[in-house]
């Protein structure tokens, strides 16, 4: 882009324009300057960022998925497989990959809870139920399960 | 002589440029000057080939649309002096083509807003007289109802830029409007067109689109709703594959 000026032009074509175009018209236009979008758009702005961290929670969910069905198979297999399991868990790059999973499954977990409201607009008397009571509800129930597992595996270890 | 403020305006002459640059130029700074009044100023005083659109300089007519520092905001409700010292960048809405400088191409916008049939379907036509409606019922889509169609939610939704045919926030939100309106019997007809990927499951709930209405609209929250509606319906569909749509009264 470089700054510079024009003189006066008038705009030969005006009349097309202030009168209600066809789809014909909207096609075929050459004139029509049309940004192309980058591949890293998204890199911008922090909301988009924001964004595309939330989506890519989703290959973190994935992944801890295959993860457990990977440690119950091992498990039904044999004490050999499921030590095996434990010696590959249990190495550093491992742990590094999984602390960062944990983040994002957080992250996944978090703005899911906070999404959910914006979805539900439930009334009651005439009113919309505030987000806190959707919300909220969820949180606790994630806390309490939360709780209980770790209780199990306090126990058990 | 009052303060001043520089402006640097993207231009774009369909007639002679390629693509827009920037053209730079000194306003002064007016405590309630908005940043439509620095470019009528422009247009008056400094530069007459400027254009842009504007109408009713209070956030009713929806046409003062333009992306200000990179934020899609109203010409008429945004005010200089929270850019000061500046420079302010001005260009037009992203996600459109341009015709001349802060001016936008919207007719496939236009044909994007009858598709989702933004009027009220009902069975009897327009003979039955006037179709009462209580409070409660209104406050159901008021919110939705404030829309003014000045696209800054386009402009603000990466969806819209990378996928054409999305139908978008606005013509959405819409369509969720009327679908809550206790007088319309349209919502399975709306539900036809909109349950498609260029429809309600295009969005992928960025938000931007709330965040910058200037009417309080909450499209992303409309579109949210009006996904779940579209789960609830398939999810009855292949239940009760025998059974018939249940319309609204």
């Amino acid at each position: 882009m470089s700054s510079h000026g024009h003189a006066a032009t008038p705009a030969p074509t005006s009349s097309a324009q202030s009168h209600a175009p066809s789809s014909a018209y909207t096609e075929f236009h050459p004139r029509w300057y049309r940004p192309k979008i980058s591949t890293y758009w998204w890199l911008g702005k922090w909301a988009y960022v924001k964004f595309i961290l939330r989506e890519l929670s989703s290959v973190a969910v994935a992944w801890t998925v295959a993860l457990i069905l990977a440690q119950v198979w091992s498990l039904i297999r044999s004490p050999k497989a499921y030590s095996q399991f434990a010696r590959v868990m249990s190495s550093p790059w491992m742990i590094a990959l999984n602390v960062v999973a944990f983040a994002f499954l957080l992250l996944h977990s978090i703005t899911w809870f906070n999404l959910a409201p914006k979805a539900m607009a439930v009334r009651v008397g005439g009113k919309r139920l505030p987000a806190v009571l959707i919300s909220g509800p969820q949180y606790l129930a994630w806390i309490v399960i939360s709780a209980i597992v770790l209780a199990i595996v306090i126990s058990r270890g | 002589m009052a303060q001043t403020i520089q402006l640097r305006v993207s231009r774009y002459s369909p007639e002679r440029d390629t693509e827009p640059y920037f053209q730079t130029y000194e306003v002064p700074v007016k405590e309630e000057w908005v940043i439509l009044d620095a470019l009528n100023y422009i247009k008056d005083k400094v530069d007459g080939t400027l254009t842009f659109r504007w109408s009713c300089r209070m956030g009713i007519c929806g046409s003062c649309g333009y992306m200000v520092n990179n934020e899609p905001k109203l010409g008429c409700a945004t005010f200089l002096t929270q850019y000061a010292p500046g420079p302010i960048t001005i260009e037009p809405l992203k996600n459109f083509p341009v015709v001349r400088d802060l001016v936008v191409e919207i007719t496939e916008f236009l044909e994007k807003l009858k598709k989702v049939k933004p009027w009220l379907i009902h069975d009897d036509g327009n003979g039955a007289g006037e179709y009462l409606q209580t409070p409660d019922q209104l406050e159901e889509f008021r919110q939705h109802s404030m829309c003014i169609n000045c696209l800054l939610c386009y402009a603000a939704c990466p969806i819209s830029g990378l996928d054409p045919i999305f139908i978008g926030p606005a013509a959405l939100a819409l369509a969720h409007r009327y679908n809550k309106d206790s007088r319309d019997q349209g919502s399975a007809e709306r539900m036809a067109v909109l349950s498609h990927p260029e429809g309600i499951w295009g969005c992928t709930f960025v938000g931007e689109c709330t965040r910058v209405c200037p009417k309080h609209v909450d499209p992303a929250g409309a579109i949210q709703q009006y996904k779940l509606a579209g789960a609830i319906d398939g999810i009855k569909q292949f239940l009760m594959p025998w059974g018939q749509r249940q319309e609204k009264q």
